[in-house]
């Protein structure tokens, strides 16, 4: 192999965003609360505003996981404490 | 499907015939435009948003009608299909993004082209991959057709029924939209010649048609529930009082949540997990089309809440129309986007309501059939080609124009599959079935796909038979048995298994007939599937290739662009062998652009090309005929060594050794940089030094010339002249001796600068009253200032707090000031103002003259050595050392001297000393 001239190594730049541990987490929580046995405790003869719960409860958690992944990815950073920040990674 | 299920106004079919073509006509419109703004480099689809909304594809007809169809017959099933990828999504920032950036380093273009770049570039795996795409995602095309022709069925009423029995078959619509189709999306996706990678008109028209729809649906949900009804409760309310539908909402139905399906449910969910990031038309818009790695952050959660928004109105729409249809038009619920504000007189809104549809199915049909065209193309039938020589027939031609008919060929028959699928089995099942069937299909990619992309081990092999596995096993419990439902073929096999065995029976493998037969198929070809892709990856080490690519994958975020990468490749090749190839698939000015990029990067024109422009050209070229085709294109051309496992690790050594050399390189000049940086700060500050030394130097021969010259002349007259009267004599002697005098205070004053400088000054420092010494001062050159025509002013306290200093140096400040003011005061008229006050932390002294004051231009420059103020030829004789041996005397006992700004003539000069100071200031 032969290289006539060395480019310095530009390293990877610091990809800013939501931490890796973090989100497998949020998606942990929500295969758990979609699924069985959780998903039983919405299953009640009950009326929210007038509407059935269990759909209601479907939604409401929908957009509450939304709502988390959208605060976890817009925040910018990693959650503090998931991850010791590398230096000078958290300009 | 029954057409309407009321006496409905229904419309005329050239209406909505010509409002879909008008409709397809502006997303064309909208299409060009994008892509003439990316030609001009201002591209329109460069937002988190657009690229969220391009996602949206995902919603196909089979949301925009099936979704309600679902709800009416089984309440809460409708959502897995859209939790799944909620699920899926928030690991896009993990996973997603290292498809893009494995995808956009290695210049990938398909699915296909991904997993068979991973596993050493094999052409075998491509076309797997891709006959798997094909047959799994015909039936899914017949639903979208399906969709349009039965929504059009819907609007025009039985007179424009399509398909029906009787008419010829240049009268089905379904064939005219397919055809239709097939013309907009070639007109669409290979409307260009250079075969790009991306499709910026096609991402802008399809995030255009997402809005569409789901406005679309909006639409009609908000109607229905707030212009029919009196909102969702009133909705339920009246929907409770019906049979059956009380239980609808309930987990499992009336049976009770025991009987409910957890097994499917989480099948369901899983399935679209996968389905939506290895869908041809996802990874088209997900990883192909994506423009930027940093939009996933965003889209990962704008396009769940677009699923979020686009399914809250299914179930007011379901149970309403079965409100107003009556139970029993739940099999018919597939249409009640359209037949609910039909049946209201809304032609209006059920017109928006179909071109809502046409938006879904024609944004799915169209990106999918791109995506699995150049599948078709680089992976099937350029590999044929190449295997049969036909490309090397035609050597020298530009192949681009090849490359383009094929896709637009496979385009035209990727439809016509769909439709012939759609005539087959399409009137058996309901939309939601179909459309599982090819979820299930792609899911088959899952293991090979995710696993070579964070398992090193993984080898052609086990991808090869994991895959073939996987689809054989999904072939025979879920296409087949579409089939067979469909009446196409025979379906005792279905209950009997083939030739009567019945452990093999499709839905009951091995007699396991508990679960649904989605369920069942998606574990046991998913079973099948890793267990051979683990079992094979584990049973033969991998090849040099194969080890070399998984490394490129799974370390992607490792690797930046740089030279210190390795290239996996050994051998020669002639650079216009290189080049000709370039030329022919990717056409001349791209060409000599990769290459112009190497010369500059290498340096030299080599005579040889090395690896690297090598793996340039290749990466190029499988941007447009797919890795697998690049591959054997380039081998065909260059004399190559074989890479064995050995070489790879030594390529891998090499390029480690490089990274660590090119580090050490970086440290080195960025350390140079600085040191050369400093080097050059201090020599402009020694250059600054040398000439104030040289200012220094003429000002003081200067001085010292004007009293040597006097007493020199003086003294010649005295011995020239004898006689000279005794009068005359002591005059001369007098001036002899002031200006001997003048020359030793200049040498003093000299010395004593001299003396601060070094640090060697003594300094007696007791308890001081500075308002005595500058009395004191006062006193003692008040003559001097008569002498010159000037009157001192004195304003000070009789007594001020003691400060720590030297008496004899803050005289010396003083006097310096005062003597100074002094030179510059008119003739005439002069005034010398000094003051002295004290406050709580120091005394301040001023000393102000009514002289001309110092210009603008010498204020910054006034307490340097050697400077004095004024010109040269006209100011007034001194050394220019009394203000910098002033300030240093200030300065050493913790106070500070400047020059005060004064509006109106004179200048003032004034130094302030703290009772407390700091630190004594280290001399100098």
């Amino acid at each position: 192999m032969t290289t006539n001239r060395i480019e310095p190594a530009t390293g990877a730049a610091a990809d800013r965003g939501p931490s890796p541990q973090g989100l497998a987490a949020l998606c942990g929580a929500g295969v758990l609360v979609f699924n069985f046995p959780l998903l039983m405790v919405w299953d009640a003869d009950v009326s929210v505003l007038g509407l059935p719960l269990l759909p209601v409860a479907l939604f409401a958690l929908w957009a509450a996981l939304i709502a988390a992944l959208a605060f976890a990815s817009e925040r910018g950073g990693r959650a503090p404490g998931l991850r010791p920040l590398p230096p000078g990674d958290d300009a | 499907m029954t057409p309407t299920l009321t006496a409905a106004p229904v419309l005329s079919a050239p209406l909505v015939v010509g409002v879909a073509i008008a409709y397809l006509a502006a997303l064309f419109a909208v299409a060009a435009f994008a892509d003439r703004r990316a030609r001009q480099g201002r591209s329109v689809i460069g937002s988190a948003w657009i690229y969220a909304l391009s996602l949206a594809v995902y919603c196909t007809a089979w949301t925009y009608f099936g979704s309600v169809g679902r709800a009416a017959t089984t309440g809460v099933w409708f959502l897995p299909i859209y939790l799944g990828p909620m699920l899926a999504m928030v690991l896009a920032w993990v996973v997603v993004r290292k498809m893009v950036r494995i995808a956009h380093s290695y210049r990938i273009t398909s699915i296909a082209d991904f997993i068979a770049a991973r596993y050493g570039k094999s052409p075998l795996v491509a076309a797997v991959v891709t006959l798997i795409t094909v047959v799994g995602i015909v039936p899914y095309i017949a639903l979208q057709l399906k969709a349009v022709s039965s929504g059009f069925a819907v609007l025009t009423g039985p007179a424009g029924a399509a398909g029906g029995a009787g008419a010829a078959w240049w009268q089905d619509g379904t064939l005219l939209v397919a055809l239709a189709l097939a013309v907009f999306t070639i007109l669409f996706g290979t409307r260009h010649l250079d075969s790009a990678e991306r499709h910026e008109g096609m991402v802008a028209a399809v995030a255009a048609e997402s809005l569409v729809k789901l406005a679309a649906f909006l639409a009609v949900g908000a109607f229905v529930t707030w212009g029919v009804f009196d909102g969702m409760a009133d909705i339920w309310a009246r929907a409770q009082t019906l049979p059956g539908l009380h239980d609808l909402m309930r987990l499992g139905g009336a049976e009770g949540s025991a009987s409910f399906g957890y097994a499917q449910w989480f099948s369901l969910t899983l399935l679209s997990m996968l389905s939506v990031v290895l869908l041809p038309r996802q990874f088209q818009m997900m990883v192909v089309e994506c423009v930027d790695e940093r939009h996933i952050r965003r889209a990962a959660w704008v396009f769940p809440a677009y699923l979020l928004a686009i399914n809250i109105f299914v179930l007011p729409l379901a149970l309403g129309g079965m409100v107003l249809f009556g139970a029993g038009s739940a099999s018919q619920a597939e249409t009640f986007v359209l037949t609910l504000p039909l049946s209201q007189g809304q032609t209006g809104l059920a017109l928006f309501a179909f071109v809502g549809g046409l938006s879904a199915a024609t944004g799915m049909l169209i990106v999918e059939t791109i995506a699995v065209s150049t599948m078709v193309c680089n992976d099937l039938v350029m590999p044929t080609l190449l295997r049969l020589g036909a490309f090397r027939a035609q050597a020298g031609g530009d192949l681009t124009g090849l490359l383009l008919a094929i896709r637009r060929a496979a385009i035209v028959g990727v439809l016509l599959l769909g439709y012939l699928y759609f005539q087959v089995a399409g009137e058996a099942y309901a939309l939601v079935s179909i459309g599982l069937i090819s979820f299930a299909a792609v899911a088959q990619f899952a293991p090979a796909l995710f696993g070579g992309m964070y398992w090193r081990g993984a080898t052609r092999l086990g991808a090869l038979g994991g895959l073939l596995g996987g689809f054989l096993v999904w072939a025979w419990t879920l296409m087949l048995p579409s089939v067979a439902k469909s009446g196409w073929i025979g379906d005792a096999f279905l209950t009997h298994g083939p030739f009567g065995i019945a452990a093999l029976a499709p839905e009951r493998l091995f007699g396991l007939a508990a679960l649904d037969n989605l369920s069942h198929s998606l574990f046991w070809s998913l079973l099948a599937n890793v267990s051979l892709y683990v079992g094979l990856s584990l049973w033969r080490a991998p090849s040099g290739r194969e080890a070399s690519q998984a490394l490129l994958f799974v370390d992607v975020f490792a690797r930046g662009r740089s030279a210190a990468d390795p290239i996996f490749w050994r051998g020669r090749a002639r650079p216009d062998a290189l080049m000709a190839l370039a030329r022919r698939l990717i056409g001349p000015e791209a060409a000599a652009q990769i290459f112009a990029a190497h010369a500059h990067t290498a340096g030299v024109a080599d005579p040889t090309a090395d690896a690297r422009l090598v793996d340039a050209v290749e990466r190029r070229i499988a941007g447009a005929v797919g890795a697998a085709s690049a591959r054997v294109l380039v081998a065909a051309v260059a004399e190559e060594e074989p890479l064995g496992t050995a070489d790879v690790m030594e390529i891998l050594d090499e390029a480690s050794q490089l990274r660590v050399y090119a580090r050490a390189l970086e440290e080195k000049s960025r350390s140079l940089e600085a040191a050369s940086a400093e080097l050059s700060d201090a020599n402009a500050q020694l250059r600054t030094l040398d000439e104030l030394k040289d200012d220094f130097m003429s000002s003081v021969t200067h001085e010292l010339r004007t009293p040597l010259t006097a007493i020199r002349a003086l003294s010649e007259l005295m011995v020239d002249a004898p006689d000279m009267e005794e009068a005359q004599r002591e005059e001369f002697l007098r001036i002899i001796v002031a200006e001997s005098e003048r020359l030793s205070r200049l040498v003093d004053q000299v010395l004593d600068m001299a003396k601060i400088e070094s640090g060697h000054a003594e300094w007696h420092a007791v308890d001081v009253d500075l308002a005595a010494v500058v009395r004191d001062a006062v006193t003692a050159t008040r003559a001097l200032a008569q002498a010159r025509g000037a009157e001192i002013e004195l304003a000070a306290p009789s007594t001020v707090p003691p400060l720590k200093a030297d008496p004899d140096r803050l005289t010396q400040v003083v006097l310096n000031l005062i003597s100074n003011a002094a030179k510059f005061v008119p003739a005439t008229g002069g005034r010398i103002a000094v003051q002295v006050s004290a406050d709580a932390d120091g005394v301040e002294v001023r000393v102000a003259d009514n002289g001309p004051g110092v210009p603008d231009e010498d204020r910054d420059t006034i307490f340097e050595k050697f400077r004095q103020g004024g010109d040269a030829l006209t100011r007034p004789p001194g050394t220019g050392l009394g203000l910098p041996i002033s300030r240093r005397i200030v300065d050493h006992f913790g106070g500070t001297m400047w020059l005060e700004q004064r509006q109106g003539s004179g200048a003032c000069f004034a130094f302030r000393l703290p009772y407390r100071p700091k630190k004594m200031e280290e001399t100098p």
